[in-house]
């Protein structure tokens, strides 16, 4: 009893994702008057600061400091990113409880354990990375891009660059 | 105010990505083993009218811009580790929160590895410092360094754009 999933075209959603931005920086600086971009990946630095700080109470971190470990105009737009995901899920009939995913499936097995342990490494570079180069497909990709930023140009190009390569040793089989 | 106004742009930032189907592990994935563009599709569609409202806005004195400093040494690395692990996990940090909201409960050990190495990267930042700083040309727009106008640039992006689009169209991808 599978009901068709509702999807967006990726052009019209592009095209809705370009048209928020506009409304995003535009309403953020007459606000409260500093522009907003999109970005994801600092957030994931806040949450980590915040658990490090739980457990060490006289933490000193350089670079706690220079993100500020408190709750901004990011960490809510990554919680709402969560929030409309879940609503848009169960309207749009997407929503599945999955353990491995089907191409995951197909090279390694239908293995949860090593899946798991997949996406933990693949997370820990993700981080690390996107840290390191200042920025995620987000911050880079999408806000940076419209900036017309130099290096968010190059960190586009090295992030599919390093991501073609890395795939296709990781999931094109050998015969 | 500024975290309503996040939370609510999320929610509807969220809504379009998953109704789009970029979050998947499988378009992410399968994008960069060339076989679906989707997610390059949505990507540069988005980025094309972007780039347009906000160089007009910004030339009109209404933004200001948050660039990012143009970092050689740490985009290269950096870019280099987060295609290794993007390609092992098939998320990156804002589709992988919407990917575990859509029931795909591994999402939930790449957003654990994610906070991992947030904080090894915190704590190794002192003595990151020489690679980060290691060919920094400041914060720098590609119409600066190529001493033209900002439209040429999204002229030139829309072209290569259009062209790549219909590349993929014909080719089914």
């Amino acid at each position: 009893m599978s009901m068709k999933e509702r999807v967006l075209n990726p052009y019209i959603g592009g095209i809705l994702v370009g048209i928020l931005a506009i409304l995003v920086v535009y309403l953020t600086t007459v606000l409260i008057g500093d522009t907003k971009f999109f970005g994801t990946s600092t957030t994931f630095v806040k949450m980590a600061g915040l658990i490090e700080k739980f457990f060490v109470h006289d933490l000193s971190n350089q670079y706690y400091e220079k993100v500020k470990l408190t709750i901004d105009w990011q960490f809510m737009f990554v919680i709402g990113i969560f929030l409309g995901a879940l609503i848009s899920s169960i309207l749009s009939g997407s929503f599945r409880i999955e353990l491995v995913p089907p191409i995951f499936r197909e090279r390694f097995g239908n293995n949860f354990i090593l899946r798991a342990v997949f996406a933990f490494v693949g997370g820990f570079f993700v981080a690390f990375g996107a840290r390191l180069a200042d920025g995620c497909p987000s911050g880079h990709g999408l806000s940076g891009m419209m900036q017309l930023s130099l290096g968010s140009l190059l960190a586009v190009i090295v992030f599919f660059s390093s991501a073609i390569i890395f795939a296709n040793l990781i999931y094109r089989s050998r015969r | 105010m500024e975290l309503i106004l996040g939370l609510v742009f999320g929610v509807i930032f969220g809504s379009i990505l998953t109704f789009a189907r970029v979050i998947r592990y499988e378009k992410q994935i399968s994008a960069v083993l060339l076989k679906d563009m989707t997610i390059i599709k949505f990507m540069f569609s988005a980025v094309l009218v972007g780039s347009i409202g906000v160089n007009v806005l910004y030339q009109m004195g209404l933004i200001s811009l948050h660039l990012k400093p143009m970092m050689i040494g740490a985009i290269v690395v950096g870019g280099i580790l987060f295609g290794l692990g993007w390609a092992m996990t098939g998320y990156c940090p804002g589709t992988s929160v919407a990917a575990l909201a859509e029931g795909r409960i591994h999402a939930l050990f790449a957003i654990l590895g994610m906070l991992v190495g947030s904080m090894i990267f915190a704590n190794l930042y002192p003595y990151l410092k020489p690679i980060i700083e290691f060919g920094n040309l400041g914060k720098i727009t590609i119409y600066q360094y190529f001493n033209v106008s900002p439209y040429t640039i999204i002229a030139i992006l829309a072209i290569f754009a259009i062209g790549m689009f219909y590349f993929f169209e014909t080719k089914k991808l």
